[in-house]
């Protein structure tokens, strides 16, 4: 596989530039949006972005000059084209847009969910693996199957990482709620019982981070914290393995923000090792939203012929990873491994 | 003989009879992971008869104990595999009545569905439970649904099959389908 190709991710609080080839993550310089006070603010992220873009351009492209890759040498930009906020996507698609006409190369449009997906397969031994993508916004389990890359499982209302951050802000505990969560979780001495809602493949989360909002009525934090995170991650590995038990697969893949949470990775460990399945976690900087990912799936598209003009680039926030075709894989990627 | 090692439980057939266990998940914590064998085992003894009674096929059980349900074996072929339009318009016709007798199957899969004898049996009543209102019902049918697209290329057919058969016996089938619509749009940001 040839090519280098800039990516810039910006679908929530990460503005993040990149530069890569086949290889390697040549350069990577990223500025986050932080609120003040509460969550992501759609309008303020969108703005941080819109200051930050030249920086975080300029940055990569200097820093990829050091190491002897010029502008000149890159082949397409892509970019978030979704699903994500729309704001934040419009400004991040204007900047590549920019880069794409003044360098004159193609344009590429990568869709978020897979981007973590294909970061994974390149940055851990996974092949064709079920991917556990866990993050703020997102809650799906995805897997290859016949051309597509198929959502199995996913979240009816909100991201995991979303219900602890609005049930951290209930607790007083400040954004974003996952790390501290995982903290408190670390003393508890009780489980409380809390809402179990799987239906079917599907999860959701909204009514038990409200139930675990009002369990600190009459419980330690410790204790809601770790019955939460128990419930919650007992959730998304029941639904994991069903799509293993499903699709036949024996690799697992964690993505998102929230597989930071070494309880998840205990979690899945232990239902992968229980069912002979390899499990995997790339490097922390792989896992949360990174402009390397969007770079890899965006030369991954390039490759494939996978393009899009300036005039048909429009973002669109509710893009599905289901509505994607798997142009870089071969046709008969996954011949011979179903039952 | 093991059946399947499934996500869930080991069922294995012993002389004919279908054992399934709820076997332990050491990733859950242990008084979670006994809560939901021991509700899902009674619960699903429970709606396999009520299934029965409202007349959609269903295993007879023999024998319930713990986290262990000893039932009648369907000797049949998975509908995963067989899929087509008048099985699916079949599968509308027995969800429907599932529904009208206030059943929420709660995992409707094409592996859950076996043909035998002729006729489609709906196995797997863990994740069952009873209620009448159209959002569950239309959860019940978008997993299904979901299933039609993640699994099988001709979806478009046999989700219009299904609805064919579903509307065929189920007064409240039109604000049932409506719903399974609204709830694929709903505000996800997958």
């Amino acid at each position: 596989m040839k090519g280098t190709v800039l990516g810039i991710e910006g679908t929530a609080w990460n503005l993040s530039a990149a530069i890569v080839n086949e290889k390697y993550v040549i350069a990577e310089v990223s500025d986050m949006y932080k609120p003040p006070t509460g969550g992501i603010h759609p309008r303020e992220a969108a703005q941080h972005h819109a200051k930050y873009a030249s920086y975080v351009v300029k940055g990569v492209l200097e820093e990829a000059k050091k190491k002897g890759v010029d502008a000149s040498d890159i082949d397409a930009i892509s970019f978030s084209q979704g699903p994500g906020l729309g704001a934040c996507l419009r400004t991040v698609a204007t900047a590549a847009r920019m880069l794409a006409i003044s360098l004159d190369v193609p344009l590429v449009g990568v869709n978020h969910c897979l981007a973590h997906v294909e970061v994974g397969r390149w940055k851990t031994p996974a092949s064709d693996p079920v991917t556990l993508y866990v993050s703020g916004a997102n809650s799906q389990v995805l897997a290859y199957r016949m051309g597509r890359y198929r959502v199995f499982g996913e979240t009816l209302d909100i991201g995991l990482g979303n219900a602890f951050d609005k049930f951290a802000r209930s607790a007083g505990l400040g954004h974003p709620g996952g790390p501290q969560i995982e903290q408190f979780s670390k003393d508890a001495s009780n489980y409380i019982p809390l809402p179990y809602v799987v239906k079917g493949m599907d999860l959701s989360f909204s009514g038990l981070s409200t139930a675990a909002t009002a369990a600190l009525k009459d419980n330690s934090m410790e204790d809601v914290c770790y019955s939460f995170q128990e419930t919650a991650f007992a959730m998304v590995v029941e639904v994991t393995e069903r799509a293993l038990a499903h699709t036949g697969k024996n690799e697992v893949l964690l993505a998102g923000g929230v597989g930071a949470n070494m309880r998840l990775r205990e979690m899945l460990d232990i239902m992968c090792t229980e069912r002979g399945a390899n499990f995997y976690v790339p490097e922390k900087r792989f896992m949360g939203d990174n402009g390397a990912m969007i770079a890899y799936l965006g030369l991954l598209m390039y490759n494939s012929g996978n393009v899009i003009d300036v005039e048909n680039s429009h973002v669109n926030p509710n893009f599905r990873p289901d509505d994607v075709d798997v142009t870089w894989l071969p046709r008969d990627f996954e011949e011979g491994r179903l039952s | 003989m093991n059946l399947t090692n499934g996500a869930e439980a080991v069922v294995r057939v012993e002389d004919g009879v279908l054992i399934k266990e709820r076997v332990p998940k050491n990733y859950r914590l242990k008084e979670l992971d006994e809560r939901i064998r021991k509700e899902r085992t009674k619960a699903e003894a429970r709606l396999i008869s009520e299934a029965r009674r409202a007349g959609v096929p269903t295993p007879i059980i023999y024998d319930i104990e713990n986290s262990t349900i000893k039932m009648q074996y369907i000797d049949g072929i998975a509908l995963k595999h067989v899929i087509d339009e008048k099985l699916s318009e079949q599968v509308g016709i027995l969800v429907a009545e599932l529904h009208a007798a206030g059943i929420i199957h709660g995992d409707l899969t094409t592996s859950n569905l076996i043909l035998f004898n002729d006729k489609i049996y709906v196995i797997d009543f863990g994740l069952s439970f009873f209620e009448s209102s159209i959002e569950a019902r239309g959860v019940d049918v978008h997993v299904l649904f979901r299933t039609f697209e993640s699994t099988h290329r001709n979806h478009e057919k046999l989700i219009e099959a299904f609805c064919r058969g579903y509307r065929k016996e189920f007064e409240q089938a039109d604000e049932v389908l409506e719903r399974v619509k609204e709830i694929e749009k709903r505000g996800r940001y997958a």
